[in-house]
């Protein structure tokens, strides 16, 4: 008799585990779809990028003519604007994202944070327009100044990154340190900041890969040159985003292939950022 | 508040070099967190070399109090307190005095471990030093052994000092602590419930460093362990909340013996025999 007790009244139980399975496999078509688009549009890049690497690619200057010449000075370029973008964005942004967490808990820091949340979201197209307005018009075209444009677009990602992973260093952790007779300034660098160094790089890292992709600003700032140029203070100046762009436009058909080689270095590029951030992250897990 | 009699406390193996250990006094100290009174018009006198315990139910201001006693309470939202702290005679509470040297005077141990994460265990010890000035290596390695002799741990960590600060148990984490803590070379020691995360074992090892400490230094402990406050303390202040929201009070301080045998108050017997809280 009491044999059935458990699986009589249990028409609930049965349709819940149809409707369980049906979501799941909903949730893996997307994860799937998602995953497709993804190896795809790497794979593609591979394939017509891989076409046109060939040493001279990467140690002749471009020709917007002809095989579309080289990347040389485009990579020289992006260099020096990646560079200069982390020594201006990373110092500023951290010691923003330190301030927010330490002493942001008033109206200041609800406003910069407001302020920060708002820049994250705006267009990059306009970043370089501003910094063309603010700079170019009066100093020329010249890479500092299409840096500054990536620094501005990195800062309220670092800052962000920095406060939110500061707020989880444990309270323990400084009252500790207070407790030591250590003053704050101390208890920060020396023992706050260390113990969230492995977040901060990591996201970091993830500012500089989506930066380095960045078109749009160079155009209004470094413009885009043929020739080698190393002085980032003045001239016009090449990026490997800036190669892509511009030979991607233009009306030969080889010089538009040439553009899926610097995309495809583009790509290695900020695929190797993100899998060190990555890799930061997970060893300080360990 | 009778504590006169405290002068033939038992073995007074101190006093051989140097004595660091100091009286300190609270006069009407009360504690606040912006409008929020916690504490309100404490009053004690702490015996040096001797082990004050401060004893209570939840949330009526032990916390506080002995955060009081270090500085450590201003750094709490709003914390600020009135009356006045002497060490030695001398009100912690000057306006020319540098709360970070009133902290490396008084050390703190939490209830919860909290060694440095990414520091190994010898770097721990001497991060108060360290992070202070440069030291020779080989006044470190000497500093490192002897505060983990004192806050026995040596024998068990003495193979893995370059171990994580955070790999080592709960008790040792706890002891690596103290011993971080007396590598300042303090002139008062406050533990508040340095033991209640931890098994008895670990509990009982912390008891017994406490012993050895006071012979050189002056302890206050927070516990909520009656056994371990009869046990190991020489004076004991019972900290009570007559209603909610009202702040706490010092109910009743004297000798532990009389505390826990003869005390004056009702609520303080009530409490120690453990028929409330
Ligand atoms: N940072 C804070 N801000 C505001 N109020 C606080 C803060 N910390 C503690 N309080 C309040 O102060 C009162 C005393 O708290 P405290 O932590 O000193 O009690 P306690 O005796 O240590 O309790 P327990 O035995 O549970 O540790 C409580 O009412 C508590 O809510
Ligand atoms: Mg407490």
């Amino acid at each position: 008799m009491a044999s059935n007790q458990l699986t009589k009244a249990s028409g609930g139980f049965q349709r819940r585990k149809v409707v369980d399975r049906v979501m799941t496999g909903i949730a893996y078509a997307f994860t799937a779809f998602a995953l497709v688009a993804l190896v795809w549009v790497i794979a593609y890049v591979m394939s017509r990028g891989i076409q046109v690497w060939s040493l001279s690619f990467f140690t002749e200057t471009t020709a917007l003519f002809g095989d579309g010449g080289g990347i040389y000075n485009a990579m020289i370029g992006t260099a020096w604007i990646v560079l200069l973008a982390v020594l201006i964005g990373v110092p500023v942004g951290v010691m923003a994202g330190i301030y927010l967490a330490d002493f942001g808990d008033n109206r200041l820091g609800d406003f910069i944070r407001f302020t920060a949340d708002t820049m994250a979201g705006i267009p990059s197209i306009v970043v370089g327009l501003f910094i063309y307005a603010l700079l170019i018009l009066i100093m020329g075209w010249n890479a500092f100044a299409g840096a500054c444009a990536l620094a501005i677009l990195m800062l309220p990602v670092i800052a962000r990154t920095t406060e939110g992973i500061i707020r989880l260093v444990p309270g323990e952790i400084r009252e500790a340190s207070l407790a030591l007779g250590l003053p704050q300034w101390k208890t920060m660098f020396r023992v706050v900041l260390p113990t969230a160094a492995a977040g901060i790089i990591t996201g970091v890292f993830l500012a500089v890969a989506r930066a380095a992709g960045e078109t749009a600003p160079l155009i209004f700032t470094m413009l885009g040159s043929n020739f080698t140029n190393t002085n980032p203070l003045e001239g016009a100046m090449s990026a490997v985003s800036l190669y892509v762009y511009q030979a991607s436009s233009s009306p030969y058909e080889a010089v538009q292939n040439a553009a899926w080689g610097a995309a495809l270095v583009l790509l290695i590029f900020v695929l190797t950022l993100n899998f060190i951030a990555r890799a930061i992250a997970l060893r300080q897990k360990a | 508040m009778s504590q006169e009699g405290g002068k033939a406390g038992p073995q007074r193996a101190g006093g051989t070099s140097s004595v660091t250990a100091q009286t300190m006094e609270v006069q009407n100290l009360s504690a606040y967190y912006n409008k929020f009174k916690a504490v309100t018009d404490v009053s004690m006198k702490i015996e040096p070399n001797k082990v004050t315990a401060l004893i209570g139910p939840s949330g009526c201001g032990k916390s506080t109090f002995i955060r009081t006693l270090n500085r450590m309470h201003e750094i709490a939202r709003g914390g600020r307190i009135e009356g006045k702290v002497l060490l030695d005679g001398e009100d912690i509470y000057d306006d020319r005095v540098d709360p970070v040297q009133v902290r490396r005077k008084i050390g703190m141990v939490f209830q919860k471990p909290n060694p440095f994460p990414t520091m190994s265990v010898y770097d721990n010890v001497v991060a108060g030093l360290k992070l202070e000035r440069r030291h020779k290596k080989s006044e470190l390695d000497e500093v490192v052994e002897k505060m983990l002799r004192q806050a026995a741990l040596w024998d068990e960590v003495k193979d893995k000092l370059s171990a994580n600060g955070t790999d080592l148990s709960g008790g040792q984490q706890q002891r690596l602590c103290i011993a971080r803590t007396l590598a300042l070379e303090p002139q008062v020691i406050l533990l508040d419930e340095p033991a209640s995360a931890l098994d008895p074992m670990s509990s009982q090892k912390i008891e017994d460093a406490m012993q050895e400490l006071k012979e050189r230094y002056t302890i206050v402990i927070v516990t909520h362990n009656m056994q371990q406050a009869s046990r190991s303390s020489d004076y004991t202040g019972f900290f009570f909340i007559e209603d909610m929201g009202q702040p706490g009070q010092l109910w009743e301080f004297g000798e532990t013996s009389k505390m826990f045998s003869n005390p004056e108050r009702q609520e303080t017997e009530d409490y120690v025999t453990g028929r409330f809280g």
